[in-house]
């Protein structure tokens, strides 16, 4: 195998390069992307539904930020694959997470007989 | 058709048969951002099953009742700063300088060790005050979704003082700087997961 072409050249493995902006960029937007949503739940400027609707749209913002800047998450990295792996585990973590509270949203207001204590036997 | 017809003797291949020499570790990277993404699966379920449960309090103490923000804010900081330093630490090996990288992972482990401690004062609080996994569904999901991020960075900070003793023996060689990277995506994935604790558990508990 020593001919193969494919060998040259691939001594070293190309590792994910990282770049000090990169970093600086990432832990900035997280520190305020953290701090806006504990805040908003200490101080309460809004409603209940507004806050909650609000801190996790942040949080989902977060999660890509640290993807992108602390993961290197890219298209192209692993020729791919990476991201493609990445998909496939939202679409079953989402259907996981919305299928669990469906149900079982459902058998709770569906079951649950109301507590009524002259109906006891 | 006749024209797709290959004489004997003719020498086309349409598939490449042999194997390729591959370098070592050259899936490793890959491989192991598939295991995060097994990882991700047991969070998820953590999360479903903490989600259905988080709300039947069984006459116990609510969210309101237990969790103290400004400590959950201090330990999202520890944790927030320990992926930067482990940022430094990457920077530096990429300069090649094994000391530095050390250094940093050292820093990084502190951060990490700041954080665990932070958590196990919480818990320990939490069940001197009676709130103990086995007095209602929504402490059990709480422990155990918590427990398990804290048993992961438990286990990174394992890898990280095993990995400093590595770079001290070997240097900067290329299994070395791989198990650099692959630390580096375990640690940056668990400041994700607690991206989704502080917020599901802690604020959205609060909020409730």
């Amino acid at each position: 195998m020593s001919a193969d072409p494919h060998a040259a050249g691939h001594d070293e493995i190309e590792l994910p390069h990282a770049s000090m902006r990169d970093y600086v960029i990432g832990f900035v937007l997280s520190v305020i992307l953290t701090a806006i949503p504990f805040w908003l739940v200490m101080e309460r400027p809004f409603s209940a539904g507004a806050t909650a609707a609000i801190i996790m749209a942040f949080a989902a913002i977060q999660i890509v930020v640290h993807m992108v800047y602390f993961l290197h998450m890219s298209p192209k990295a692993e020729g791919g694959w990476s991201i493609t792996s990445l998909t496939f585990t939202i679409i079953v973590v989402v259907i996981m997470l919305a299928g669990s509270l469906w149900v079982m949203h459902h058998l709770n207001t569906n079951m649950m007989p109301p507590h009524d204590v002259s109906q006891l036997p | 058709m006749s024209a797709n017809t290959v004489t004997a003797g003719d020498s086309v291949r349409f598939y490449d048969l042999d194997e390729h020499a591959h370098p070592e570790g050259h899936s490793t990277m890959l491989g192991f951002w598939i295991y995060l993404m097994s990882d991700c699966l047991i969070f998820a379920i953590l999360f479903a099953c903490f989600a259905v449960l988080g709300g039947n309090y069984a006459a116990g103490p609510a969210p309101k009742d237990l969790f103290d923000l400004p400590l959950v804010a201090l330990n999202t900081a520890m944790l927030l700063f320990s992926s930067i330093t482990y940022g430094f630490a990457v920077l530096q090996m990429q300069q090649g300088k094994v000391k530095g990288v050390q250094l940093w992972l050292a820093i990084t482990g502190l951060f990490g060790l700041a954080f665990l401690g932070i958590e196990l004062y919480e818990f320990h609080h939490l069940i001197e005050i009676g709130a103990t996994p086995q007095r209602s569904a929504f402490l059990s999901s709480f422990f155990t979704l918590v427990g398990t991020h804290g048993l992961h960075v438990t286990f990174g900070i394992v890898w990280l003082v095993v990995l400093m003793v590595q770079l001290g023996k070997h240097g900067l060689i290329a299994a070395n700087k791989r198990r650099v990277m692959c630390l580096s995506m375990f640690w940056h994935f668990l400041d994700v997961v607690w991206i989704g604790v502080f917020t599901i558990v802690y604020l959205m508990g609060v909020l409730r």
